[in-house]
């Protein structure tokens, strides 16, 4: 008999039953996913499924970007396993959800603690104490010395942004160590997705993240086509790329705009704040919400685009292209400027490698890590995308790989636009989904990576609905990023991350 | 001279000085494209803060409470000490310059204990950075001082701005010139305008001035933020007095030159802020070394 294949392997967004997926050993498992991520994968997901009988099965989700595919396998376990961490640090997030949530130990776990502070699942005893599982109390890694002081940042901050905790080990002004202690915004939306698709589910995945509305939506929606087979019209796949792209553009000006205010650099702050609102209003002309919400759906858009709003985006385009690169240059050549970004905050390419970063973070550090390009869905599989990069890691190419991505974008919706649009519908009513069958679906928001995987029990239902936004990779690479740093600096890396709380913490 | 001046200078500055924090924020409204906030905002503010009942920590004591109070008085002291150009102080003596600069810096010990007497890790953090560059602001300020008193033979600030004219501004020395330079890095920095510090940040990590006041609330902070608006105006005029060397004999122009001088100031200082990024923080010591290295040239330049 020939060896038994230890993985499926699957394309993005295309189902596959839940039977085909080898179910491993324990050991084997373990011994899988790290041979597999050494050989160039990085995971894109591990989540636990509890089971009738009290035992949780494990689902790793590995990208394999050379392979344009993805490698997915499980093992069942009852109160520990041998953790993945200690060989592959990416996977700390994830163990850490499947303790706080299963009770289930990954023996061997570093620094083992609550994720999102989330309620367990489970009646097993626990395996963290009270103390541990109480947010804002949870022990955090602590330097001694006499002229170490610890800084304690949220999860109230001076400005309107989303509650979370920062705490520097700091040496005067350096930072040895920065943990970050996120679950503020924890909703319970993966859990109160199960049993969908409802009249909720596509509120709750325009919600996961506000700012990624498009990017969520669309993982949703591949996702749920995959699921019942269903046809999305041309017209509908044009309109999506359109949205998906707007919102980068947006996102990445707001970046650029955000990290020169940061610096105290008025132009191109004040400059990049109005142009990003230029490019959320062409999203609301397209469907009536600044934010894409509402446009996608399984099976289609809601939206069409006639051609008195493509003639107008363009118009639009062609003045937010004028104005943002003479932002976008006017902010990389003063000096001032690039006093302040280069050599901030570095992530060297080994490392975004071993944490797993995505998206811009992840190119920023030389990675050609994009799923238009590894794992294409939609109109770039028939036209290819090539990813833009930098090689220094620092807060200055995470603002060129936006700045670039910029130009990428507008090529990109300006092509879709330009070309012959042909009559038709932009929606078809989907089927319902098949049962039994799980599908990863993943998208390229502008923060990086969305992955969605869902499973279906045999109502067609979903029995499981796993999302893990690109913050869920790049929290961690944040908190390196800041080791040895001035303390001073921390807020121009929170920006050139910009992460999002609530899409972390779900 | 008539005696009315030195009192209508001191008057113009008590009133007036707001008005050059909201000339500074509408000229960077105005370079970025944005309609900005009345010019009377400051008032609004110190006046709305005025009314208000003010919130004190447990941790705190009297020092807490006693920092913009004992503030406020050491900067209205100064503001009797400094000239405006052509128009003399309502108090000079002999060496008056170093009780000036020893007046900013009880304003500024005083700050800097009512920071330390929260217990923030957030103020210990401002206050220790405050201290580190006030160390090296202080010197340039004092050694151009020194400079100034060697140029014009004068151990009082009034008489000494009295005789700077044109022609000893661009004397071929040009040790008054490097002294205006290093006043003007003086004059950013002790009031925590760009490039050292940021007056508009809301990042508590990067603050630096913003960041010791954090605690202060109501009329406390009302005299917080009048206090820094004299603050400008006293560092202003030293500068001023130096870039405008207009001295007639009539008191009202030089009056004049001297508050249309901290006008263009304020709008020099707001079109600063709007065309440089902040400095990285490890890199402010240098820039002030930079204003102490002027001095310490122009004092050289004298004593030849």
């Amino acid at each position: 008999m020939t060896a038994v294949a230890r993985t499926i392997r699957v394309r993005n967004a295309v189902a596959f039953q839940v039977k085909d997926c080898p179910v491993l050993g324990e050991r084997e498992f373990h011994d899988e996913v790290v041979s597999t991520v050494r050989n160039g994968a990085w995971i894109a997901a591990l989540y636990g499924e509890g089971q009738p009988d009290g035992s949780v099965k494990l689902f790793a989700v590995l990208a394999d970007d050379a392979a344009h595919e993805l490698a997915i396998t499980s093992t069942v376990v009852r109160d520990k396993y041998p953790s993945l961490t200690a060989e592959l640090p990416q996977a700390q997030a994830f163990e850490r959800d499947i303790a706080e949530v299963w009770r289930i130990r990954p023996v061997g776990h570093p620094w083992l603690k609550p994720l999102r502070f989330q309620a367990a699942r489970t009646d097993a005893p626990d395996i963290l104490t009270p103390v541990e599982r109480k947010i804002g109390q949870s022990p955090f890694f602590s330097m001694l010395g006499e002229e170490i002081h610890e800084v304690a940042v949220g999860p109230v901050h001076a400005g309107v942004i989303e509650p979370g905790h920062f705490r520097f080990q700091c040496h005067g002004e350096t930072v040895h160590h920065l943990e970050i202690s996120l679950g503020y915004q924890h909703r319970g939306v993966t859990k109160a997705l199960v049993g969908g698709p409802n009249k909720r589910t596509q509120h709750y995945i325009e919600t996961l993240a506000g700012d990624t509305s498009v990017g969520h939506a669309l993982a949703y929606a591949q996702a749920s086509e995959g699921l019942s087979r269903g046809e999305v019209p041309g017209r509908a796949v044009r309109i999506r790329q359109i949205a998906l792209e707007l919102e980068r553009l947006a996102c990445h000006t707001g970046d650029l705009g955000a990290l020169s205010g940061d610096v105290g650099f008025q132009p191109t702050d004040a400059f990049c704040g109005r142009l990003r609102g230029d490019v959320l209003n062409l999203t609301a002309l397209i469907c009536g919400n600044r934010f894409g919400r509402g446009l996608l759906r399984p099976g289609g858009t809601r939206h069409d685009l006639d051609e008195a709003r493509i003639r107008k985006v363009l118009d639009v385009l062609d003045a937010y292209a004028k104005d943002v690169r003479q932002a976008v240059d006017l902010l990389q050549s003063t000096a001032s400027v690039l006093a302040r970004f280069e050599s901030v905050g570095v992530i060297s390419k080994e490392l975004a490698t071993e944490i797993g970063l995505v998206g811009p973070a992840a190119r920023a550090s030389g990675l050609t890590r994009d799923v238009r390009a590894d794992f294409p869905t939609g109109a770039h599989l028939v036209r290819p995308y090539v990813p833009v990069t930098a090689t220094t890691g620092d807060v200055a190419a995470r603002a060129k790989v936006r700045a670039l991505e910029i130009e990428k974008s507008l090529d990109l919706v300006r092509r879709e636009l330009q070309a012959p649009w042909r009559d038709g519908l932009t929606w078809l009513e989907p089927g319902g989904l098949r049962p039994h069958e799980m599908i990863v679906s993943l998208t390229e928001a502008w923060r990086g990576a969305v992955c969605h995987v869902a499973r279906t029990e045999a109502t067609g239902h979903f029995a499981c609905y796993q999302v893990v936004d690109p913050s869920v990779h790049n929290w961690f690479g944040l908190a390196c990023a800041l080791r040895e740093q001035a303390i001073s600096d921390f807020p121009l890396c929170n920006k050139s991350f910009n992460l999002s709380y609530c899409g972390h913490d779900l | 001279m008539t005696v009315a001046a030195p009192i209508l200078h001191v008057l113009t500055a008590l009133v007036a000085s707001p008005l050059l924090l909201g000339v500074i924020r509408r000229v960077k409204a105005w370079m970025s494209g944005r309609k900005g906030a009345p010019l009377l905002q400051s008032y609004y503010d110190i006046v709305r803060l005025l009314n208000k009942g003010a919130v004190y920590s447990r941790t705190t004591t009297w020092v807490f409470r006693a920092g913009p109070m004992v503030g406020l008085a050491a900067v209205l002291v100064a503001l009797t000490l400094v000239p405006l150009g052509g128009v003399p102080a309502l108090m000079r003596f002999q060496g008056d310059l170093v009780l000036f600069a020893a007046l900013l810096g009880l304003l500024r010990f005083f700050y800097v204990l009512a920071a330390l007497d929260t217990g923030s890790a957030f103020e210990g953090m401002g206050a220790s950075r405050e201290i580190q560059f006030s160390a090296l602001a202080e010197p340039a300020l004092l050694l151009g001082l020194a400079a100034m008193a060697r140029t014009t033979h004068e151990l009082s600030l009034s008489p000494m701005y009295d005789e700077i004219s044109f022609d000893l501004v661009i004397a071929p020395s040009g040790a008054v010139m490097l002294v205006a330079v290093a006043f003007l890095i003086v004059f950013l920095t002790e009031n925590s305008r760009l490039p050292i510090d940021d007056p508009n940040t809301h990042l508590e990590l990067t603050m630096i001035h913003e960041v010791m006041v954090l605690d202060h609330s109501g009329p406390d902070l009302a005299f917080v933020e009048y206090t820094s608006a004299l603050k400008l105006w006293v560092l202003g005029a030293l500068l001023v007095g130096i870039a405008v060397p207009v001295r007639t004999d009539l008191w009202y122009l030089d009056l004049l030159a001297g508050v249309a001088g901290m006008f263009a100031l304020a709008v020099v200082t707001g079109i600063l802020e709007s065309t440089m990024a902040r400095l990285r923080l490890s890199r402010v010591p240098q820039f002030l070394v930079a204003a102490v290295v002027f001095s310490g040239l122009a004092l050289v330049l004298v004593l030849r």
